[in-house]
């Protein structure tokens, strides 16, 4: 039998833009576990519930993570306005949709560079970023921020979007879908990043279901799931079919990830075709009292918010599960048997939000 | 300043961030704003860089992380702190894991404000860091280090 040896692999280390800690315990060059220790982001935001009123933590829950700030912003405050009974004016549910929707595409595309650059394949990541920086103008305009919005309140939306914006909107889609064309080539026919990519960390589907993998880690093993089916806000009259991939490696789940770009851009497209006029919020009378449970798809997979009010101002608590939390099981079973080098591309293809995952 | 005298090399630490201010690091490298056209580039190697930019508060965990990597780093350096978490806590001053902005553990000398702090404005606070730099290496020379 081979020498056991431990490396070490983070926090601080060069293809992780945010610090986690994973010991990995090697035979030569092969990984047989993986240990992951976490905590180097844990701020305690959930606590901060006692100090701030429930509509004040709209803005502590956008926070939570710089990635996927709108969709958990939209989470907490649907959660909350379910509670209270809280019936959002039709235009505030599709402005949120696609302002959701602009987030997943600005945050596939934020992975996809990454995946790129962990390959060493440089000019690849400047092409994807370049993309990304599109939506980013377009965030600037309509919501005032690049990074965060600050668009949901509980009772609807703080800000509209006129026609002028949605007409720039449209005309950003376009643009990037027709100049995303050769990215796309690349991850999916060169032959360089196909021999990174093919048979790499491959999760089968009944693996993928007993571990509690989520969004396109799940997808990519072949399970249809996907909770924009349920048909929250503005879902129940877009058109949303989970893509899927067959294959469980990191092509599949790159190419899941590339086809949902696809599926952003109509869905934006379908979004402001069907956009109906009238009022952006409703008045919050009250405080909430009761608790409940809400599910939203988040760009790295299913988010679940559990809010629970005592009839004051201050909510009891506060509860996320984050997407990254639940693909970690899966991410430590693909790590092992693994290569060395193949860990950074294993790590990265479950689009790991550390900073969710610790809050 | 008129010139640029060095090309520096840039390392960056996420320290209790909500990745806001680390995508706006990340992204000044990137085609839009390009500070690699200034020979700036991101090393991940703390024995190699001139400057630190930090994001986020310290957290009891990365506490001993951020000192660890200052130390690692070679005389003369400067300290950047991206982002109002990084400057003073900010959002999450009051949460129980957070000490404080990245000067409660070691000493900053660029603060850029913002949530999160936009890439100009952290372009604006490398170039300050770069006259800091050249202060820097001048009292060494002066000291005859």
């Amino acid at each position: 039998m081979a020498k056991r040896s431990i490396v070490p692999f983070g926090p601080q280390h060069p293809v992780l833009p945010e610090p986690v800690h994973l010991d990995l315990v090697l035979e030569d060059e092969t990984v047989v576990q993986a240990v992951p220790s976490i905590g180097y982001i844990h701020r305690g935001l959930e606590k901060l519930v006692d100090k701030r009123d429930f509509k004040q933590y709209t803005y502590i829950a956008e926070r939570i993570c710089g990635i996927c700030s709108c969709g958990h912003g939209l989470g907490y405050c649907m959660a909350v306005e379910e509670v209270m009974g809280i019936e959002v004016p039709e235009r505030a549910n599709y402005l949120r949709a696609i302002w959701v929707e602009m987030s997943r595409i600005h945050s596939h595309l934020l992975w996809l560079g990454l995946l790129a650059d962990a390959m060493g394949f440089e000019s690849l990541f400047m092409e994807s970023w370049r993309l990304r920086e599109k939506i980013l103008d377009m965030f600037d305009e309509t919501a005032g921020g690049r990074i965060i919005h600050s668009v949901n309140q509980v009772g609807g939306v703080q800000k509209d979007m006129d026609a002028t914006m949605l007409n720039h909107l449209l005309e950003a889609v376009k643009d990037i879908e027709s100049d995303i064309k050769p990215v796309v080539n690349t991850f999916l026919q060169d032959y360089t990043v196909q021999s990174r990519l093919k048979g790499a960390g491959v999760l089968k589907k009944d693996d993928a279901v007993t571990l509690g993998a989520v969004g396109p880690m799940l997808r990519a093993s072949g399970v249809e799931y996907d909770v924009r089916m349920l048909g929250y806000g503005a879902y129940k009259d877009l058109t949303v079919a989970p893509i899927t991939s067959t294959d469980g490696d990191c092509y599949g789940r790159c190419e899941v990830r590339l086809k949902e770009l696809f599926q952003s851009f109509d869905l934006i497209r379908e979004a402001i075709g069907k956009i109906p006029s009238g009022d952006i919020n409703v008045p919050v009378k009250g405080n909430p009292n009761g608790e409940y449970f809400m599910r939203i798809e988040q760009p790295r997979g299913e988010a679940i918010y559990y809010v629970k009010g005592n009839g004051t101002k201050y909510l009891d608590r506060f509860r996320l599960r984050t997407p990254t939390t639940s693909n970690i099981p899966p991410m430590v079973e693909i790590l092992k048997g693994c290569q060395l080098a193949d860990v950074p591309i294993l790590i990265l293809t479950i689009d790991p939000c550390v900073s969710c995952t610790e809050r | 300043m008129n010139k640029v005298s060095k090309s520096p090399w840039l390392l960056h630490y996420d320290a209790s961030s909500c990745n806001g201010c680390d995508i706006e690091v990340l992204d000044c490298l990137t085609p839009k704003y390009d500070i690699e056209r200034f020979g700036i580039i991101n090393t991940g190697d703390p024995f190699q860089a001139d400057i630190l930019l930090i994001t986020g508060g310290v957290n009891s965990q990365t506490e001993s992380v951020v000192k660890q990597i200052y130390s690692q780093m070679p005389e003369p350096k400067v300290v950047v702190a991206v982002g109002i978490c990084a400057c003073t806590g900010g959002v999450f001053k009051e949460c129980y894991n957070i000490k404080g902005g990245i000067d409660t553990v070691i000493p900053v000398d660029v603060y850029v404000p913002g949530c999160a702090a936009r890439p100009e404005a952290i372009i604006d606070g490398v170039v300050k860091a770069l006259s800091i730099l050249d202060a820097k290496q001048a009292a060494m020379s002066k000291d005859g280090r």
